[in-house]
């Protein structure tokens, strides 16, 4: 067995915040990505315009800053709004801002504008005949929405989420930057505590490959569910 | 650079956080963050060009070997990967006070390793996928006029495949331009890392950030425009007509 030296618990306890932190943020890009696609593919200029701004925005900023910005700025701007409702009405809140709870913010905000953008053409990609067909059976905008349009823009959705999730699992290494105990910053301690970088470093890196891979099992698990009805099943 | 700044100093005299001295900082950092992602990229893109033909070629053991190393690269965070590269070599028994140590001391160069690799990864997949996507009857056409392997790629394939790998290969430059945010890590003064400084002399995250993001974005913009210039000129082949 190799011997970590003392920081293998901690190694653990990293890996299953790296976890946690990247499935947390994926529902949160999912959900933000699909209210932005379907806020970019609406009639209103009201809810389309805001949407262009937030995915040029955030597709132009570096994570690492983005992140910054939040995190640090965020416990400021909290403080400055609490400060105003104690001055004006005298109740006294105070709000810590939860580094892991920024974290998932962000992240899911970063990627949810990435989201969109998937989201976005898998939806102009849904036969609209299959549309007008649902419409034509009554369906309530929300009943087509679950029935019709989602099921049939996964399928074309599919190859860009993977690709997104993928990228987003590597980014969740950015949170050890602001302080939070990742993998890869109890990898980061150890290392400067020890000097051994590839004892520490190594088993970070195949702890990444190894959610890759079984994230590759899942794709195609979910790629043959959402193809249903499109190819041959064999 | 030291003149335009002399003359914005008046406007910026009512302005705690950019002054005169903390704007030549941002382009300090402006000028480090350009210069590693340009040099990565130009490294890279030496390095993939080979690498894809090796991975497009017929013999397995080449092909099985470069698949490896790509899926090394794009598979971890390029963060562990500038770790190894910073610490990796900077703690190897009896390297401090070897002839290569100013090499290693001055993080610049450990960081231009890590980025250089990373990057000749993904462009490697890239261009993998470009060569793979060739028509088949230009390869025939090739081979029925007796051309070489080596001729035939000079001639016909590379042409061919990198300008189609053109609009990938944008995309790819600018996310390089924003994973090497994480350079400052390894205390390279680089664009975010004088942004974060300035944060941290100021306590002001909102100036010092939102002033760093707006510079990126114009780099990327830029970027973005000049790829478009190139795809216009490059793939005028391939528009429809």
């Amino acid at each position: 067995m190799i011997d970590f030296q003392g920081y293998g618990p901690r190694l653990l306890e990293g890996a299953l915040l790296t976890l946690e932190l990247a499935v947390l943020s994926l529902l949160l890009a999912v959900v933000l990505g699909l209210l932005t696609a379907s806020a970019r593919l609406s009639r209103l200029a009201v809810l389309r315009l805001p949407a262009i701004v937030y995915t040029v925005i955030i597709r132009g900023v570096p994570d690492l800053v983005l992140m910054m910005l939040l995190f640090y700025g965020a416990q400021i701007g909290i403080n400055a709004v609490t400060d105003m409702i104690y001055d004006r009405w005298g109740w006294d809140i105070f709000i810590n801002v939860d580094p892991f709870v920024a974290g998932v913010i962000t992240i899911g905000l970063i990627f949810g504008a990435y989201m969109a953008e998937t989201f976005r053409g898998a939806f102009l990609a849904v036969d609209q005949g299959q549309v007008e067909a649902a419409e034509s059976f009554g369906m309530s905008s929300w009943l087509l929405f679950r029935r019709i349009r989602f099921p049939l823009m996964m399928r074309h959705a599919l190859p860009g989420l993977g690709n997104n999730w993928m990228v987003l699992l590597k980014t969740t290494a950015l949170v050890s930057i602001i302080g939070l105990s990742d993998m890869v910053r109890v990898a980061a301690e150890a290392t400067r505590a020890t000097h051994q970088t590839f004892l520490f470093m190594i088993p970070v890196a195949l702890g990444y490959l190894a959610i890759t891979s079984v994230s590759e099992i899942v794709m195609q698990w979910l790629k043959k569910r959402y193809n249903a009805g499109f190819e041959e099943t064999p | 650079m030291q003149e335009l700044l002399q003359s914005l100093a008046p406007w910026l005299d009512d302005n705690a956080i950019f002054t005169a001295s903390t704007l030549a900082q941002y382009w300090d950092g402006f000028v480090n963050t350009v210069q590693l992602v340009f040099i990565s990229l130009l490294l890279g893109l030496f390095l993939a060009v080979p690498l894809a033909i090796g991975r497009a070629s017929p013999i397995r053991v080449i092909s099985r070997m470069i698949w490896l190393f790509t899926w090394v690269f794009r598979g971890t965070p390029l963060l562990i990967q500038l770790y190894i590269a910073y610490y990796g070599l900077a703690f190897i028994p009896g390297v401090q006070g070897s002839i290569v140590w100013p090499l290693i001391k001055d993080p610049l160069y450990p960081a231009l390793l890590a980025f250089t690799l990373n990057t000749a990864a993904y462009t490697t997949e890239i261009f993998y996928g470009a060569i793979k996507a060739m028509p088949r009857g230009e390869l025939e056409a090739a081979r029925a006029y007796g051309m070489s392997p080596m001729l035939a790629y000079r001639r016909i394939i590379l042409p061919s495949a990198l300008r189609r790998a053109l609009p990938a290969y944008g995309n790819e430059v600018i996310f390089m331009l924003h994973a090497s945010a994480i350079a400052s890590v390894v205390t390279i003064a680089d664009l975010t890392g004088v942004a974060y400084n300035i944060y941290s002399r100021y306590y002001a995250p909102f100036s010092a950030f939102i002033f760093v993001a707006l510079c990126y974005m114009v780099l990327s913009f830029a970027i973005q425009g000049i790829f478009r210039l190139l795809e216009k000129r490059m793939l005028a082949h391939l528009k429809p007509r």
